[in-house]
């Protein structure tokens, strides 16, 4: 009993211990984005192990709405790349960031469906079928709000039938939370059609998937804001990253994963 | 000899308090989410906001479906409890770890193993287009994944109430002339009532939380799939507010469930699965 409730103590004086880092480990940085980032980003991360002064990236992908909302609870982070303005708005109002977010990229939206087609959907429209199920983001998930914005404008395209958003909306089988999701659906030809980003084909992912292009005066743009956010812990490898992502390297990378780099660079 | 009783005492002592501390740090981290949930929302606001439609939809479809999957389990459940609980075949161990996997897998491997088998595209897939079927991001998905990984609840709660029916009483039956299936309806399944009922009502509550093999298998539709605990899930990335109030709804819900079968079992079962109570 005695060695017991010694081994019981000891125990419990040990896990505050756990917690402590030794000033000597390599700088560590913990970057929460988009879901859609997931390739660009991972590559960017091992560029960051390489660089002369290494630093990990730990990363948290998920949908940018699901994010913002971990970061708005106190999770610590250091930087917060989001897919859409909405949620880095929703970040910044509550004083979570330390300085101006920076647009560093932007994607477009793109169809996929199925190698296998089932429902043989060869062009956008398509995807009004009665009976073709499609999958798109949820409404909160930004992929979601492009999608609903980009099925409108369609409509009002020549070669379009007058209710093609509301018969398309109608189609729709699941609301998935998050981009990636949306791919697997597809992947698996569960789904018909999919609503996804361009950067979201990956090798990997395109032998799988027919991609139907949307024409550009559609498509909507969307745009990937990136903030340092204030509760980092070390500001100079976060800073580090930025530049990383900013500069040359990261441009060839966001561009190698399907994102298109903003123009507008400081 | 003195300073060892005392010595012994002493250590009996932190043992105990050791066993109390324990104890309130295991309680505080059960209990204080629960809590933490009730006390978030004023009571009046909590009802102006379950007057919501789009809440009403999903508790609706909760309901119907956590119900559906519960009859379904209870009907085929209950044939292979009692061949479970009653023969030995072969092949039976291996049946019993199947019946039990459901317990230990997470539930989004289990949505992800229920596409690769009753997707479209899966195993099982060209049977039912066959017969016109095609399953996921349907309301039927929806009880088949709360089926799949509430079943074990009630297999193990109803296997265990059949074996434990005195032999004395089938023995007796026997020199009756009581056939098998008359002895199963006249003696075992009334004596193991309680233990049915105790399985059913955790199979009913597993099923009202599925989450991960439900967003997995069935997608996530408000109306056809999109049941209490997704929209919770997706509430809590746009409506904090609303989702704390489905949470309460759910949690009384289940603690509803909990407090039924505490009620009912524990006087018409002795020694039922869920319901010992310490006095016994």
């Amino acid at each position: 009993m005695k060695r017991l409730a010694s081994m019981l103590l000891l125990s419990l004086t040990t896990v505050p211990a756990l917690g402590a880092q030794t000033s000597a480990a390599p700088r560590e940085i913990t970057v929460y984005a988009a879901a859609s980032l997931t390739d660009a980003f991972s590559e960017l991360g091992k560029l960051m192990e390489q660089d002369a002064l290494p630093t990990r990236v730990r990363y948290n992908f998920a949908g940018s709405q699901q994010l913002a909302v971990q970061l708005e609870q106190g999770a610590k982070a250091d930087v917060f790349a989001s897919a859409d303005q909405r949620w880095m708005d929703h970040v910044q109002e509550r004083h979570l960031t330390a300085g101006p977010a920076k647009i560093f990229a932007h994607n477009r939206l793109v169809v996929i469906v199925p190698k296998s087609n089932p429902a043989h959907v060869r062009e956008l429209q398509g995807l009004a079928r009665r009976g073709v199920k499609l999958v798109v983001g949820a409404e909160a998930v930004p992929v979601g709000k492009y999608t609903r914005e980009m099925f409108r404008r369609l409509e009002r395209r020549p070669g379009f039938p007058p209710a093609y958003g509301d018969s398309v909306l109608a189609n729709v089988v699941s609301q998935e939370e998050n981009v990636k999701s949306v791919v697997a659906k597809v992947q698996l030809g569960e789904a018909d059609a999919g609503v996804v980003y361009r950067s979201d084909v990956t090798p990997r992912v395109a032998p799988g998937v027919t991609v139907l292009e949307i024409p550009d005066d559609a498509n909507v743009l969307a745009s990937y804001p990136i903030a340092i956010l204030t509760g980092t812990a070390d500001s100079a490898a976060a800073g580090d990253f930025l530049a990383l992502l900013l500069g040359p390297e990261g441009r060839r990378v966001l561009a190698r994963r399907g994102l298109t780099p903003a123009e507008t660079m400081p | 000899m003195g300073s060892t009783l005392t010595s012994s005492r002493a250590s009996e002592r932190l043992a105990l308090s050791l066993h109390v501390v324990a104890s309130a740090v295991l309680v505080t981290l059960l209990g204080l989410p629960v809590v933490a949930l009730v006390l978030r929302v004023p009571p009046g606001r909590l009802l102006e906001r379950l007057r919501d439609d789009a809440l009403l939809e999903a508790l609706r479809l909760s309901l119907v479906t956590s119900v559906f999957a519960t009859l379904a389990v209870t009907l085929l459940g209950l044939p292979i409890a009692y061949l479970l609980a009653t023969r030995t075949f072969p092949g039976k161990r291996l049946i019993e770890a199947m019946l039990e996997l459901p317990m230990v897998l997470p539930p989004t491997v289990a949505g992800v193993g229920l596409l690769l088998a009753f997707g479209r595209q899966g195993l099982a897939g060209p049977v039912l287009a066959a017969f016109g079927l095609s399953i996921p991001f349907t309301t039927i998905a929806v009880v088949v994944a709360q089926a799949f990984v509430a079943a074990p609840f009630f297999i193990a709660a109803t296997r265990a109430g059949l074996a434990e029916v005195d032999q004395r009483y089938l023995d007796a039956a026997a020199t009756l002339r009581s056939s098998p299936s008359r002895t199963l309806f006249r003696v075992m399944l009334p004596l193991a009532f309680p233990s049915l009922l105790a399985g059913a009502a955790m199979t009913w509550a597993r099923a009202l939380g599925e989450f991960g093999a439900t967003i997995t298998f069935a997608g996530n539709m408000p109306g056809v799939t999109q049941t209490m605990p997704l929209a919770v899930y997706l509430a809590l990335q746009t409506d904090l507010d609303a989702a704390v109030a489905m949470s309460v709804l759910m949690l009384a819900l289940s603690v509803g469930v909990l407090l039924g079968i505490r009620l009912v079992t524990p006087h018409l079962l002795p020694a039922g699965p869920f319901a010992r109570s310490p006095g016994r």
